[in-house]
């Protein structure tokens, strides 16, 4: 299936200006697997979003429609074939 | 290249180290604590560890002087998979000699060695070093746990000394598969054994240029030389202000003179008296001097840390340029004897490094 994925600013430049891209993944699909195929796609995007243990960086956020998804199953959240998808920065820095 | 907590900014001077002028930020809000200026082989390339509060680290690497910057594919340094640790920064980027004009050595948080065979385009981990015995037992700094300090042997490529905080120094004798630690005569107070195999909080070592087997260090509390490589090490604080500090900065080519700015203390981490001031050797450590003209000389609050003072490659007058935690930038293009501000108000500065360009 294909998932949308909504990029902030800082990585738009990574992914030739686009403020969304789609992303092709196998069904039944995660987060994770969703990132995976990230990776093949735009592995400099997706490298920022994860660490090289696929940990998710400690100040980066996924949402799946309104809901973060360290709140829910994490990197193991199912996506469904409508998924919104947004990668957003948190609010941290000095 | 001056690398701050937010950005690194480019200096340029055309009449000899009189006048700057300045260019940036590069990779805004983004922490460079690693900077390198690589010369060798005809060819300038500049190098920057780049770490962002969200996005992480990388490498980058530009040879038009900074007027485009390229990104490794897969971010340079990156921990293989079987490691299951990832770099949180960028601590050190250090060209190997003019023998080896391909070889670039970088230094991790988490401590760890990485070797490039192309300049910096990729790099692996030494592995040697990784899987260390010690290392589940090297015990972060104030700052992380991190190489900081890569010195290859210029007359000897099977021959590298890397430098932690803490864990001390460690060498290799057979290019980077088996290593052991370099400690002795090197204190570490903070321990219940003071004088440990390794442990050592060690802040910066630098090499003699003329010499290779002499080294200098500064270490938490503690300034040392070796005159054989690093097996062994003696005290030469005397003469000093205080012991602590960040920096040790060496000659580019003049045999026995290094430059250390000392802090009253490990828990007092400000210059002696508010006054900056940069102490000179010309005597491998037997006697000291403060060379200071031109620096602030009260009302200085901030710490010069282990790699925001270096010197530039001019022989016969070696250049000087040291950035402190305020944002200022200070230079001197008669080896410390006179200093001037090259600008202030940047953030926090974590490296500086210079050369002159072709």
């Amino acid at each position: 299936m294909k998932v949308t994925v909504q990029l902030p600013g800082a990585l738009r430049e990574l992914a030739r200006g686009e403020r969304a891209v789609v992303v092709e993944v196998d069904e039944p699909a995660t987060v994770g697997t969703l990132l995976d195929a990230l990776a093949r796609q735009l592995p400099a995007v997706e490298r920022r979003v994860r660490d090289e243990t696929g940990t998710l960086r400690r100040h980066v956020n996924v949402f799946v429609g309104d809901a973060n998804v360290r709140d829910g199953a994490g990197l193991a959240e199912p996506l469904s074939d409508d998924a919104e998808v947004r990668v957003i920065p948190a609010i941290s820095g000095g | 290249m001056i690398g701050t907590r937010k950005g690194l900014w480019l200096a340029h001077s055309d009449d000899d180290r009189r006048s700057w002028k300045l260019d940036g930020p590069h990779f805004f809000m983004q922490e460079i604590a690693a900077c390198a200026i690589d010369t060798r082989a005809g060819a300038v390339r500049l190098l920057a560890g780049a770490r962002s509060e969200h996005w992480g680290p990388s490498v980058f690497h530009s040879d038009d002087l900074g007027s485009t910057w390229t990104e490794t594919d897969g971010g340079a340094v990156r921990f293989p998979p079987q490691a299951d640790a990832a770099v949180r920064a960028i601590w050190q980027l250090r060209p190997d000699s003019a023998a080896r004009p391909n070889v670039l050595w970088a230094g991790s948080e988490p401590s760890a060695l990485w070797r490039s065979d192309d300049r910096g385009q990729t790099f692996a981990l030494v592995e040697g070093l990784w899987d260390h015995p010690h290392r589940p037992t090297w015990q972060p700094g104030g700052g992380g746990l991190a190489i900081h300090t890569v010195l290859p042997d210029p007359t000897d490529e099977s021959r590298v000394l890397v430098a932690m905080s803490t864990g001390g120094v460690y060498v290799t004798d057979d290019g980077g598969t088996s290593w052991r630690p370099s400690n002795t005569g090197i204190k570490a107070y903070f321990l219940p054994d003071p004088w440990p195999e390794y442990g050592q909080c060690l802040h910066k070592v630098a090499r003699d240029a003329a010499e290779s087997r002499r080294l200098f260090a500064q270490n938490h509390h503690g300034v040392y030389r070796s005159d054989d490589s690093g097996e062994s090490w003696t005290s030469i604080a005397d003469g000093l202000p205080s012991d602590f500090g960040f920096p040790m900065v060496t000659h580019p080519s003049r045999a026995g003179t290094a430059w250390v700015t000392p802090l009253v203390a490990d828990g007092e981490r400000i210059p002696p008296e508010g006054a900056l001031r940069v102490w000179r050797t010309t005597d491998a450590g037997e006697s000291w001097a403060s060379v200071s003209s031109g620096l602030p000389d009260s009302g200085f609050f901030v710490a010069v840390m282990r790699d925001a003072f270096t010197a530039d490659d001019v022989e016969d007058s070696a250049g000087l340029y040291l950035g402190a935690r305020d944002g200022s930038v200070y230079a001197s293009p008669d080896e410390g004897e006179n200093w001037s501000e090259v600008t202030r108000h940047l953030p926090d500065v974590l490296c500086v490094r210079a050369a002159t360009l072709p």
